[in-house]
């Protein structure tokens, strides 16, 4: 177990590494000057150099590297070029929005997705399995900046059951989690049917039948037990999706979130805050995987013995 | 083979848009003011947008543009993607280490996170949202390649081949890449319908193709304003990316069933 601890840990590490590579090159991906974008044409010659000396962009490229990876540590993610205001205040401020978002999102993407693909896989080929699969693929086929304004459209506008955007108490929750919600599950009943699929072709399943066991304790007790050992690991990786589409969401809804905030940067040309906002969701997207990989390698010892 | 009609009228229709949009006589850009957000009627049979343009029109101009992105996107990022992870696990060793790593560096952008950052960064425009889907798109084909050489690089053929002295370039051409160009066709299927999302996706936050050019992504955006008293401006294009999107996936699927060696093998 240590063993395997310790190799995840590690390549867990070395990605963490080189997202923050990757995000601190950013700013020099940007098309000719980062600072004259980010200020504008019309900005003093005096202003620019002050910014690109505070951005330090007037420094080597590994000094520059040192200082970044020196201020991340100490947790200094610098200040907003355009509120002053320490980016590390900016993003705990929209952090629960997306939080909550996210695993509100989850809970409705797991109600929808497991009844789904559960009812797919045990009568597969039938009538349910094909409308089932369908659904599924209909989701998937429906992007959450169309969903949104659809649901948006339906229920806020037509039936006034819900607000049409922003976030105040529950009912503002319902529309957005719903739309990153069907997304996942689409995705994710199709995972729930493949896996149990498989699972219901073992033979301690036939044993199972053999002696008589109803089909109902044979899918719940018997075969979603070993089932749902994958889907965890698959439920880690979805939640990239929803992190990824969260962005997108929270811009549909108004939803003053993380993505919301990169969106906003960017449009400010506020580089410096699109840069915090891509690495902590990032980071928190490799963390939970390893989290889960290291979980599901505790649930199960086959994985840790092969890796280990 | 007769459920497959529809998705194949679609594509056909989207490319037709797409390439022979320019010669359909229409004006996506013209703007009408009396006409501003007017439903579909009979005089224009889509209705009319909140700058008075026509939706058909701009459905079709729209059409090209996610072609155009959807088919350079797919075609850039299954080329690179591929070459990279053949080579990668042809070759093995410290090159192999090194290429798995950045693809697990890649791959640690949660979906369409890096693309939206890499076209904020580089600006709107076409061009761009080519560069960033592209940057994002490879690491699918590379990781995918890279299994499937894996899985077949020790195979008495292709030792056959390298004992004769075949360069590695004319091995993984000609003797790796014919057996493992099922899966590839398969995700390059599905890449066209993430394309096709991404690039409507990103001009939909307005890091797309800049107005007045159209997108059926801007469209939605720019609909959504009016969603109450125009719904047209955001069903129109939604619809219509909905159903390429799905014809796309349906495609996908009975390729992934048709191609799929283990599924052939079964099936015997």
């Amino acid at each position: 177990m240590l063993s395997f601890l310790f190799s995840r840990l590690a390549s867990a590490l070395f990605v963490i590494f080189g997202v923050t590579c990757l995000v601190f090159l950013f700013l020099h991906m940007v098309p000719g000057d980062p600072v004259e974008v980010m200020l504008g044409e019309s900005a003093q010659p005096a202003d620019r150099e002050a910014l690109r000396h505070a951005l330090g962009l007037d420094q080597p490229l590994l000094t520059q590297f040192g200082q970044y990876m020196g201020n991340l540590l100490q947790l200094d993610l610098g200040k907003s070029l355009y509120s002053q205001r320490p980016i590390v205040d900016m993003l705990i401020e929209r952090i629960p929005a997306t939080v909550q978002l996210a695993v509100s999102s989850l809970v409705v993407a797991v109600l929808i997705a497991f009844p789904l693909g559960v009812l797919a896989a045990v009568k597969k080929d039938s009538h349910w399995d094909q409308g089932a699969m369908g659904l599924s693929l209909i989701g998937v086929s429906i992007p959450n900046f169309l969903m949104g304004p659809i649901l948006i459209l339906v229920f806020s506008l037509w039936l006034g059951w819900f607000p049409v955007s922003g976030r105040d108490g529950f009912v503002s929750l319902i529309l957005p989690a719903l739309t990153l919600g069907t997304a996942m599950a689409a995705i994710l009943s199709r995972m729930v049917r493949a896996t149990l699929l498989e699972t219901l072709n073992e033979d301690y399943i036939r044993t199972a039948r053999a002696k008589g066991l109803s089909e109902r304790l044979i899918v719940w007790r018997h075969a979603m037990r070993n089932a749902m050992l994958p889907v965890i690991t698959l439920l880690g990786l979805q939640l990239g999706v929803l992190l990824g589409g969260a962005v997108i969401t929270e811009v549909v809804f108004s939803w003053p979130g993380l993505g919301q905030l990169t969106i906003e940067s960017i449009q400010r040309r506020d580089y410096p805050v699109v840069q915090a906002c891509v690495l902590v969701i990032s980071l928190t997207y490799v963390v939970v995987n390893t989290l889960t990989d290291l979980v599901y390698g505790w649930l199960d010892p086959r994985i840790r013995l092969e890796q280990g | 083979m007769i459920r497959l009609w529809w998705p194949t009228a679609t594509l056909l229709l989207w490319a037709f848009f797409a390439l022979f949009g320019g010669l359909m006589g229409l004006a996506p850009n013209h703007i009408d003011l009396p006409k501003i957000l007017l439903d579909p009627g009979a005089d224009a049979w889509l209705g009319y947008d909140d700058l008075g343009r026509p939706l058909w029109d701009r459905l079709v101009a729209g059409a090209q543009t996610s072609f155009v992105v959807a088919v350079v996107v797919v075609f850039l990022s299954s080329i690179i993607g591929t070459v990279i992870g053949a080579v990668s696990a042809y070759k093995g060793g410290w090159l192999d280490h090194l290429i798995v790593r950045i693809i697990d560096i890649f791959l640690a952008f949660p979906g369409i996170l890096l693309a939206i950052a890499l076209a904020g960064l580089l600006g709107p425009g076409i061009n761009n949202v080519i560069i960033a889907l592209s940057v994002v798109g490879w690491v699918g084909f590379a990781r995918l390649a890279r299994a499937q050489v894996l899985t077949i690089k020790h195979r008495e053929h292709i030792q056959a081949a390298h004992s004769l002295g075949t360069r590695p370039a004319r091995i993984i051409i000609y003797h790796i890449l014919p057996l493992i160009m099922a899966p590839l066709i398969v995700e390059a299927t599905f890449a066209v319908a993430g394309a096709v999302i991404s690039e409507a996706g990103l001009s939909f936050l307005g890091l797309g193709v800049q107005p007045p050019e159209a997108s059926w992504g801007s469209m939605i955006r720019d609909g959504a304003r009016y969603l109450l008293v125009a719904p047209h401006m955001v069903l129109v294009p939604g619809v219509m990316l909905m159903l390429v999107v799905l014809a796309v996936n349906l495609l996908g699927d009975q390729l992934r069933d048709r191609l799929d060696v283990h599924g052939r093998q079964r099936d015997k």
